[in-house]
């Protein structure tokens, strides 16, 4: 009975358009965009830097990774390839370029990644379905391996393992978690918002009409070299910011190794049981991902007492995640994100049930 | 005291018109199309007047389709020419074809399964809409102005189709009758000079079909938009066509108006399966 | 001459991995032929399979009964999918397919892990893995039996499966069956017998593949990713193609192990990582069917 429409008339078609038209989803919101900011001063440094930051990173990547194979349909196994770029990219603009704010490297990191997107996404023009995602395992397995093989990536360092330089903006240094926190969720809600307009208007219907039906959309006028070219280029672009942030404001360091084919595969995870096609859907579904060894650890604790080998954790988060996308994909291929909308949808109704 | 003296009822017909019968808008040339061994078309010629109904008919496996598909490029034939507006192409693609003004409509319903019938339509604005993605990402004036205008006008085909109440609806979860009519109704939204429709009214009942007819032949009136159709129900095309088309195994048979092509022998040979 | 007998010996070597990514590549062909599946899991079975084998026999079940209790696990695990992952699925597109697959791959690889443990298992084969002493005094190469066994069971399996499809009765049923399950059914052709033995054969290749790498470089998680190099073998030899399969898998194991060992120490190595993929993107480019593959019409 709070969740009501009733009342609420929508008297132009842009008012109509609006991402949260009932009033109370644009309350919800708000609050939890408050609570998101004021979060740090409740939460503890492990939270922050081991869950929430990784949480909203890789929650960003999993935007990437929907916009290219939720809507617009190019089947992709290459995502940690475009982190790596924007890592690498990042690292290499803040060391070459004296003084550059961090959200400008960070920017410009997406762009690099961006670009070598659009040519590993050129192959897209011709092929499809399982034939793209092995095009997509070839830039994967050959972008890390150049990152580490021509030492220029790396300002020759013998080392191998690069430490990220500090997040400077401003003058001021954002060393802490709870400032690199901020950092990062005002990008991440800044890139959010953007893929929410791009999604749900002209932009997004290109992508989906490539998804659904490429015959009729050519036959509309729309050009598939540049729908196609242009979510890759968009999609490699989050990918690559989320990588410039994985490396700076979670790792703290810049390596190849942190960029593999398991990483890809699990951005793959995320985002098809939260939800192919949605913007919530990455969030949820990289909650799931990250939060589920922590609960299944706290669990096993609970249940047997000790804790239990990392390796049988590990085996154990593995069948669920295989479970989880079998039973998503049978039942509800919308993922987390439509369950959430089900949920709303029957909260509209309580306490009546139709 | 003057009586006007009776007249033939197409004459009538053709004053009546709002739009009157301009030039042929399209020309089929010697148009041959195969498929590895397989001849789909063979040597078909003929044209297609601005404003007027042209019903391309025929039985089964006749070609018909493939025909739609070589005027707005998806099939590129071997031999022949396409000419819009009496320039030849060489080359039509289907991109080009929606740039010159045609859309269309297909056979087995080619909506987009994943998006509601709002914003189906909505994608058949294509054409009209210039915002870059940055503009659309920023929700930048002139993003928001076309996304309004757009609205407007593909709010003006929902009510044209009556299909308000079904706007928000995902078009998988439509009957097979209303995701036709959404499709009709995206073709429409390109606001285009020359509709192709394969098997509009296919698969619909009585009432479904009457409906149909008279959404075309309102806009074929309202807008003077020409109309190719491929179309199977004899009674519907002797109906609204203006002219008839009639293929068999690739070749023309048949071409004139509705009464001419009825009483055709070669037509009604290749109707009944009288060897030929 | 040294440099000759060194190139042969790459080239060998090359051809012998070659060979294996054939053999892991014909399961996936199996099952492409008989469902119109790619199973993505294929390289998750073939590590499942020789698993089973090994933890078996460390049970205590001599070999030749280690043997047929693998297989009868792998088919189980074949009907397994068959019921509960591609029968609910079965009018959903392809790509939706590909990601159950994949999810598939995970859980096989996770009750794998659970049932026998992650420790690296050795298997014996009783075939020695010494460089063949003669071999090695004439010509410098270092080949030991087991490489020669295992080229030799390879080629042996290779052979027979594309006997088998191309001249056999069950051959024949199997590609109708790929082609149309209604229309198979219709003409009496026993789909339930097809499947448990296409199954069957799948986890054979599975397992045979599984013992021959594991006896070379031992039985480990790793052997995943290395199924994951069939996929490139598969486009480059098309899909449904057991021909295509073999010749695409020397190719891509020969050009790899040449063009790491001659190329790749100007970079530092790790050529072969990632070259028979790329290898795979140029010939989509060119020739999306593959070597010997069907063309594909979409029709509108």
């Amino acid at each position: 009975m709070f969740y009501r429409e009733a009342g609420q008339f929508r008297t132009s078609y842009a008012q109509d358009s609006q991402i949260f038209p009932l009033r109370q989803d644009r309350i919800g919101i708000a609050i939890i965009l408050m609570a998101a900011v004021l979060l740090p001063f409740v939460a503890n440094a492990y939270w922050l830097s081991a869950i929430l930051i990784p949480w909203l990173v890789l929650s960003l990547v999993a935007l990437g990774q929907n916009i290219l194979m939720g809507y617009a349909g190019q089947l992709s196994l290459g995502s940690a390839g475009f982190m790596a770029v924007g890592a690498f990219a990042c690292y290499n603009f803040i060391l070459r370029v004296e003084g550059i704010p961090f959200v400008v490297a960070v920017a410009l990191s997406g762009v690099c990644a961006a670009l070598v997107g659009i040519v590993f996404g050129l192959p897209s023009l011709r092929i499809r379905g399982l034939y793209l995602a092995v095009a997509t395992l070839a830039s994967q397995f050959f972008i890390v391996w150049a990152l580490d093989k021509f030492p220029w990536f790396k300002n020759y360092d013998p080392a191998g393992v690069i430490t990220a330089q500090p997040i400077v903006m401003f003058g001021h240094n954002f060393a802490s978690p709870r400032e690199k926190y901020w950092v990062v969720l005002v990008i991440v809600a800044a890139l959010a918002l953007l893929a929410k307009n791009m999604a749900r208007g002209s932009v997004g219907r290109g992508w989906m009409a490539v998804r659904d039906m490429d015959v009729a959309a050519e036959a509309m006028g729309l050009s598939l070299l540049r729908t196609k070219l242009q979510a890759f280029a968009i999609s490699s672009f989050y990918c690559g910011v989320g990588g410039a942030l994985f490396a700076f404001a979670y790792l703290q360091t810049v390596e190849p190794s942190a960029f593999t084919i398991e990483l890809s595969f699990r951005i793959l995870f995320m985002v098809i049981i939260g939800g192919l096609g949605t913007i919530m859907g990455s969030f949820l579904g990289a909650a799931f991902i990250l939060l589920m060894p922590i609960f299944l650890n706290v669990s096993f604790h609970g249940v047997f007492g000790q804790s239990v080998d990392a390796s049988v954790i590990s085996a154990v988060e593995q069948v669920i995640f295989g479970v989880m996308i079998i039973a998503f994909l049978i039942y509800e291929p919308l993922g987390l994100a439509r369950l959430w909308q089900l949920t709303k949808e029957r909260l509209r109704l309580w306490p009546f049930s139709h | 005291m003057n009586v006007t003296p009776p007249v033939q009822s197409s004459i009538l017909q053709a004053t009546e018109r709002a739009f009157p019968f301009g030039p042929p808008i399209l020309e089929l040339s010697s148009i041959s199309l195969r498929f590895g061994g397989v001849q789909a078309l063979t040597n078909i010629s003929f044209n297609v007047l601005e404003h007027e109904i042209r019903a391309i008919i025929g039985p089964n496996g006749a070609g018909k389709s493939s025909m739609l598909n070589v005027i707005n490029g998806i099939y590129v034939p071997q031999e022949g020419s396409v000419t819009f507006r009496g320039e030849r192409l060489s080359e039509m693609t289907p991109t080009q074809a929606a740039h010159l003004g045609m859309a269309r409509t297909f056979q087995n319903i080619a909506l987009f399964r994943g998006m509601s019938v709002l914003d189906n339509i909505m994608a058949g604005r294509i054409l009209r809409t210039h915002a870059t993605f940055l503009e659309v990402a920023f929700q930048l004036p002139r993003a928001r102005r076309e996304e309004s205008e757009n609205r407007a006008a593909v709010e003006e085909i929902i009510e044209f189709l009556e299909i308000e109440h079904i706007r928000k609806t995902p078009v998988s979860r439509l009957p097979y009758g209303l995701q036709k009519r959404v499709e009709l109704g995206r073709a429409l939204a390109a606001e285009p000079k020359v509709l192709l429709l394969d098997e509009p009214m296919a698969g619909m009942n009585i009432e479904e079909k009457q409906d149909m007819c008279r959404f075309i032949l309102d806009v074929n009136d309202h807008y003077g938009t020409t109309v190719v159709l491929i179309e199977h129900d004899m009674g519907v095309v002797m109906d609204i066509s203006d002219r008839v088309v009639v293929l068999d195994y690739g070749k023309k048979i048949g071409d004139g108006t509705p009464d001419e092509v009825r009483s055709n022998q070669d037509v009604i040979d290749a109707y009944l399966g009288v060897a030929h | 001459m040294q440099n000759f007998w060194f190139f042969i010996e790459v080239l060998v070597g090359g051809l012998l991995s070659g060979i294996m990514y054939s053999l892991v590549a014909l399961g996936f062909v199996l099952i492409y032929k008989a469902s119109s599946v790619f199973n993505f899991a294929q390289g998750a079975m073939v590590f499942f399979a020789v698993l089973t084998f090994v933890g078996v026999m460390e049970l205590g079940l001599p070999f030749w009964a280690a043997l047929p209790v693998a297989i009868g696990v792998m088919v189980l695990v074949g009907m397994a999918t068959e019921r509960f992952v591609l029968r609910p699925l079965v009018s959903q597109s392809e790509d939706t397919l590909l990601m159950a697959t994949i999810g598939l791959s995970f859980v096989i690889e996770g009750v794998a892990q659970l049932a026998w443990g992650v420790d690296v298992r050795n298997l014996n084969l009783g075939i020695q893995d010494e460089p063949i002493n003669w071999v090695m005094d004439k010509t410098g190469m270092l080949i030991s039996q087991l490489d020669i066994t295992a080229g030799i069971v390879a080629s042996i399996m290779v052979a027979s499966l594309a006997l088998l499809f191309s001249r056999t009765k069950v051959g024949r049923g199997l590609r109708a069956v790929a082609d149309d399950h209604a229309a198979a059914l219709s003409i009496g052709i026993p789909l339930k017998h097809i499947w448990m033995l296409v199954w069957a054969t799948a986890g054979v290749v599975a397992l045979v593949a599984g013992m021959l790498w594991g006896a070379r470089s031992g039985v480990q998680f790793a052997l995943v990713w290395v199924a994951l190099k069939a996929l490139p073998v598969l486009i480059i030899g098309g899909f449904t193609s057991v021909p295509g399969v073999i010749v695409a898998g020397l190719l891509v194991g020969a050009s790899e192990k040449v063009v790491e060992v001659y190329v790749g120490p100007k970079f530092g190595g790790g050529v072969e990582v990632w070259f028979p993929y790329v290898l795979a993107v140029l010939f989509l480019l060119v020739r999306p069917e593959g070597l010997f593959g069907e063309k594909i019409i979409r029709r509108v």
